[in-house]
């Protein structure tokens, strides 16, 4: 188990090293640079910039220089934690996104959880009382779950709250606790506003689940050592939990570590939406006036934490599957 | 003597429901006794019902089957007897008697152990349950059964997952499995049909020896009459859903009274000088489906003899001596013509 952890880590810090790569070259690509895109703003307001004034820029940004040059300043500040100025913003990167990182991971942390906590018992019920009123409730749910873009949900809830409860919602904390320190209200003004973003991004991904637990049940309740338990004399509810629901879930578990990075880029548009100070809008603004290290200090935490989630994923499912476990030699 | 059986199938059929289809009877008549310490064979062709019959026997089967007739009276010694056929699934008075009284091993060794368990665990889960042992006592328990079976370093093989053991090595934990509350009825699903021969042998030989040492009443299902004649005291013969013949594994080798068995009988390769050889008589066509099946004698579309009462009227249990009967129209039949 410990080569197995061992062996799975150093793929992990190789693919870093790729992605940081990739994710540099990806943020370069757009042609030109934020100079250009800031003269370009400038000379739209009218604006005379003096050449020498730009020239002197590029070169304190490095601009000019090659991608290898560029790319090796990059990641070397990276590894001690300096991920660059933002152009944009004038401010450090890591202050930036710093906390709307956090509230990402918190938000999608939260629809992760919900969904799983949603989406196992009915998944479960589903495939053992198939063809049931019950089954029939949670297909129908699911497709409409899965229909709804996510974006229409969070209007149709904003809606909703305005007519019944006369409350507009959006963002994540009161005004007054906006840059307050975490207390006790704190967390609870956060849980008030919190509960709708996450309903809206653990939707789609809840029907998701629902079908897949389902569909993955279905096949594991034919297999023959169902029918070994039974034989046992254990009591159904066992029989069903303890055996073919632990390997329905192997296939959901390897896909945790995706979870993460789709959650985040799907919920730019909800985050606009519902204006959340989350860290996909920050992403999107950024590319767009091509601030480069802010996009890419977001693009490479998000890859990280797809890998790292990964690699977790890889560990939970041989920690439940022996055969991953003693097959991976 | 003549012992009391300990569970008698009495006309029992099962039957199979589906919602975009006509209801299918796979077992129809099902007359069947097991003795303590005796094994009975149920032989017959795959889609007989073979399978259906032991699983309704612990009530495995389906929720879309039902058993619309019939009894399976279980009387274990000093108990008062129990309708297993009436009893509510999933109630506890079946969780009781599954795996503790009436345990059961299955065809595929490798597909009907959890491959995420080990194979202790698996096994240690019986004494717990029923016997409510703690998990500690019921590990050495499981180590000392893991041996009785013949598995080699049985303490570091508890610890192992079955995709770890070879085939053999899985039926034989199957088999422990099965034998951890000491059952008085085992029933075995094909047991060695997955293993290869040499295997099989070895197989056969454990569950013999084990019989003789735990005293209980084998069910042991197979399509083949070698191992029939290996293991079993006594033979039932199925066809299509009815039990057409049973009686003692000699009278029925030696004096098949139904057509199906003495064509089953002639479509066994024999050893024998070039001279001597006969060509292999298969029984003639094919088995019908279920839904085809004649009002009254299963094997009438295919039996050589058959007469005027056998697609009507179901022939009755007609008993041939020895406690060996078969149900034929021609063994009544026979008194009848004889004055003409």
């Amino acid at each position: 188990m410990t080569g197995f952890i061992t062996h799975r880590i150093i793929a992990m810090l190789l693919t870093l090293v790729a992605v940081s790569i990739v994710a540099f070259a990806i943020i370069q690509l757009p042609p030109g640079d934020y100079l250009t895109s800031y003269i370009a703003a400038l000379s739209s307001t009218g604006d005379q910039v003096d050449p020498r004034v730009i020239e002197n820029l590029r070169r304190q940004y490095g601009l000019g220089e090659p991608f290898y040059v560029q790319y090796w300043k990059w990641v070397t500040g990276v590894v001690r934690g300096d991920f660059g100025h933002s152009f944009e913003w004038k401010r450090p990167v890591w202050e930036l996104i710093w906390g709307r990182l956090g509230n990402s991971l918190m938000i999608e942390g939260m629809a992760v959880m919900v969904m799983w906590l949603v989406a196992l018992p009915i998944g479960i019920y589903a495939a053992v009382r198939k063809y049931s009123l019950g089954d029939y409730l949670a297909t129908i749910g699911g497709f409409v779950g899965l229909a709804i873009p996510n974006f229409l949900f969070a209007l149709i809830l904003m809606y909703l709250a305005y007519i019944w409860f006369g409350t507009t919602m959006g963002g994540l904390f009161s005004p007054e606790f906006e840059n307050a320190r975490w207390s006790l209200p704190r967390i609870w003004d956060f849980l008030s506003h919190a509960w709708a973003p996450v309903l809206v991004l653990a939707m789609a991904g809840t029907a998701e689940l629902i079908r897949i637990l389902r569909a993955n049940l279905l096949d594991e309740l034919q297999k023959p050592y169902v029918t070994t338990a039974r034989a046992k004399g254990l009591p159904e509810w066992k029989v069903v939990l303890k055996y073919p629901v632990r390997l329905a879930l192997n296939p959901l578990i390897s896909t945790i570590g995706w979870l993460l990075p789709a959650l985040v880029s799907g919920s730019v548009i909800v985050s606009v939406v519902l204006n959340l100070p989350t860290a996909g809008p920050m992403l999107l603004r950024s590319l767009t006036t091509q601030d480069m290290y802010l996009a890419g200090a977001i693009i490479l935490l998000l890859s990280v934490l797809t890998v790292i989630g990964t690699v977790i994923s890889d560990i939970l499912l041989a920690l439940i599957d022996p055969r991953i476990r003693y097959g991976s030699k | 003597m003549a012992e009391n059986p300990i569970l008698t199938i009495k006309d029992m059929s099962v039957s199979f429901s589906s919602p975009d289809e006509a209801d299918i009877e796979a077992v129809r008549q099902v007359d069947l006794t097991l003795t303590p310490g005796k094994t009975l064979a149920l032989v017959g062709e795959s889609g007989c019902g073979k399978s259906v019959t032991a699983r309704a026997v612990l009530r495995l089967l389906d929720n879309n089957a039902e058993i619309r007739r019939g009894s399976i009276r279980f009387e274990p010694e000093g108990q008062a007897p129990t309708d297993i056929a009436r009893l509510k699934p999933d109630s506890l008075p079946l969780r009781a008697i599954r795996g503790n009284q009436i345990a059961m091993i299955f065809q595929e060794p490798m597909s009907s152990l959890s491959p995420v368990h080990t194979i202790g665990d698996q096994i240690d889960e019986m004494m717990i349950i029923h016997e409510g042992l703690k998990p500690k006592a019921a590990r050495e328990r499981t180590v000392a059964l893991l041996d009785q079976v013949g598995i080699p370093g049985a303490r570091e093989r508890a610890d192992a997952y079955p995709f770890q053991l070879s085939g053999g090595l899985r039926q034989r934990a199957m088999i422990a499995m099965a034998l951890a509350c000491t059952p008085q009825i085992l029933i075995a699903d094909e047991p060695t049909t997955a293993l290869d021969v040499t295997t099989q042998a070895q197989i056969l030989d454990l569950l013999r020896q084990l019989q003789a040492d735990f005293g209980m009443a084998m069910l042991f299902i197979t399509h083949d009459l070698g191992v029939v004649a290996e293991i079993a005291d006594e033979v039932a013969v199925m066809y299509l859903g009815d039990v057409v013949e049973q009686g003692s594994v000699y009278d029925v080798f030696a004096r098949p009274s139904h057509p199906y068995t003495q064509a089953l009988m002639n479509s066994i390769p024999k050893l024998a000088r070039k001279a001597d050889r006969v060509r292999l008589s298969p029984i003639k066509g094919t088995v019908p489906a279920p839904k085809d099946r004649p009002e009254g004698c299963a094997f009438t579309s295919r039996c050589p003899y058959a007469f005027e009462p056998c697609p009507t009227i179901r022939p009755a249990q007609t008993d041939v001596g020895n406690g060996h009967h078969a149900r034929c129209h021609l063994l009544t039949r026979v008194p009848v013509e004889e004055p003409a």
